[in-house]
């Protein structure tokens, strides 16, 4: 069974219907043990950190997301909160990742929302993916890169369009959203 | 780089898209679902649903499509058409659309927008603009652009971005239907005005027009309706010629 967790952001149903038309069964939930055992967990999530944030340490889930050993995928605002920390709300992440997020200097138009590739592409989760390839990014805020970057995109600043750190992958980019392309990606970190 | 989007509009009229459709291989025309899975293997960025009934007997209707819509549709779409309240995005949010549109209900009663954006974040919180060239000056119009407002287009947009609006969606009442191209001026002068993305509307005619609001305004996307529905320009062409033309697209 695969996991998503349950928390206050916004169209995480989305991921599941993705789940769906890949053949996968999925529950959406913040029951602890549903968590812990489940055979993959996503972390997907469209909202505002710090309040994401709160509500993640009131349910203890923060603790709970942390402590997982199996394949897990954050999504969008679920890659900026397995940050160290963010500038939004000046918001204490988890800190999976060794990176900061930062909001976009206004140079262009924010967020960065729309259709754009990546390059750098490392680890099984672009498997068949290509540096041409596109995904859909919707973000104003966004995660330098470190040494657990295993995509780079470029908009306004280059940033880690996704991170790998053991069991823990995140993407900045929404794989459900993908078309194909996400298809292809989500299939990928499913195999794993 | 961040590619230009082009983004097919369908009009939904009590669940069922209204307006001719000639796709080849299609079981039901008027089945908005079919159209949007036409849509999204040709290749479209994104795409609008618009309810024109917009009834509150049909909105339950429309729920209930949207819900179908986000199970069967890989891409992102937005859901607009007599949204008045918090209330009824978050139930079309809950069904699975990515973002919603408001229109006259946000000139009417501005904060909407803010409620919008802090609720459910800025990046869903598409502002709809009907403009028209009267008297010298781009005014913003309402209901479905047969009402005058006081209010400029640009003065508009400013506001929309300073509220917590994430997207701008500028149709020109001048140039909708008249297949000459997008009102590149007013796009123009949107999409310099504000930092958040503008979409095109109205106008668009030919390959060229697609182009033209690419390179000579600060668009990030173009919508159309009816040149897609009947087929006149199939996206997969128009994505070909603007990569010709060194536009960004998704291919």
């Amino acid at each position: 069974m695969i996991a998503i967790i349950k928390y206050n952001a916004g169209n995480i149903k989305s991921v599941q219907n993705a789940l769906n038309r890949l053949g996968y069964e999925s529950v959406i939930t913040d029951d602890v043990e549903t968590l812990l055992n489940a055979d993959k967990v996503i972390f997907p999530g469209v909202g505002e950190a710090s309040t994401a944030m709160n509500y993640l340490k009131e349910k203890g889930l923060d603790e709970v997301i942390q402590s997982i050993k199996q394949p897990f995928l954050g999504i969008c605002l679920g890659l900026q909160l397995m940050c160290k920390s963010s500038e939004e709300g000046n918001t204490e992440c988890l800190g999976i990742f060794d990176a900061t997020v930062k909001l976009f200097p206004p140079e262009e138009k924010v967020p960065h929302m729309g259709w754009n590739n990546f390059e750098n592409l490392q680890g099984e989760l672009f498997e068949g993916v290509d540096i041409n390839d596109n995904v859909y990014y919707v973000h104003s805020y966004y995660a330098e890169s470190c040494k657990e970057t295993v995509a780079m995109c470029d908009y306004i600043k280059p940033f880690s369009a996704a991170l790998q750190k053991d069991n823990f992958y995140a993407t900045q980019f929404h794989p459900e959203k993908s078309a194909s392309i996400g298809e292809q990606i989500l299939k990928n970190f499913l195999k794993l | 780089m961040l590619k230009k989007r082009i983004i097919p509009c369908l009009d939904i009229k009590d669940g069922r898209t209204v307006k001719g459709i000639n796709f080849v291989d299609i079981k039901d025309a008027g089945d908005p679902i079919e159209l949007a899975k036409q849509y999204v293997e040709q290749g479209a960025d994104e795409l609008v649903f618009l309810d024109i009934t917009a009834t509150v007997e049909n909105r339950k209707t429309l729920v209930d499509l949207v819900q179908q819509i986000a199970k069967e549709i890989n891409i992102p779409f937005t859901v607009g058409g007599g949204i008045n309240s918090v209330e009824d995005v978050s139930n079309l949010i809950k069904a699975g659309a990515d973002k919603v549109s408001v229109n006259s209900s946000a000139v009417k009663r501005p904060e909407l927008i803010t409620e919008i954006a802090q609720e459910f974040g800025s990046q869903c919180m598409v502002v709809a603009i009907d403009t028209k060239f009267e008297n010298d000056e781009w005014k913003v119009f309402v209901h479905g652009g047969r009402t005058p407002t006081p209010l400029k287009t640009v003065d508009w947009a400013k506001q929309i971005e300073k509220l917590g609006g994430g997207e701008i969606l500028l149709t020109s009442m001048n140039n909708d239907g008249t297949k000459n191209g997008f009102a590149l001026d007013i796009t123009k002068q949107v999409s310099d005005a504000v930092n958040i993305p503008v979409i095109a509307s109205g106008g668009a005619g030919s390959k060229k027009h697609f182009k033209d609001v690419f390179e000579k305004t600060g668009a990030t996307g173009g919508l159309a309706a009816s040149i897609f529905h009947y087929g006149e320009i199939p996206i997969p062409e128009l994505k070909k010629y603007l990569n010709e033309q060194k536009i960004a697209i998704r291919i």
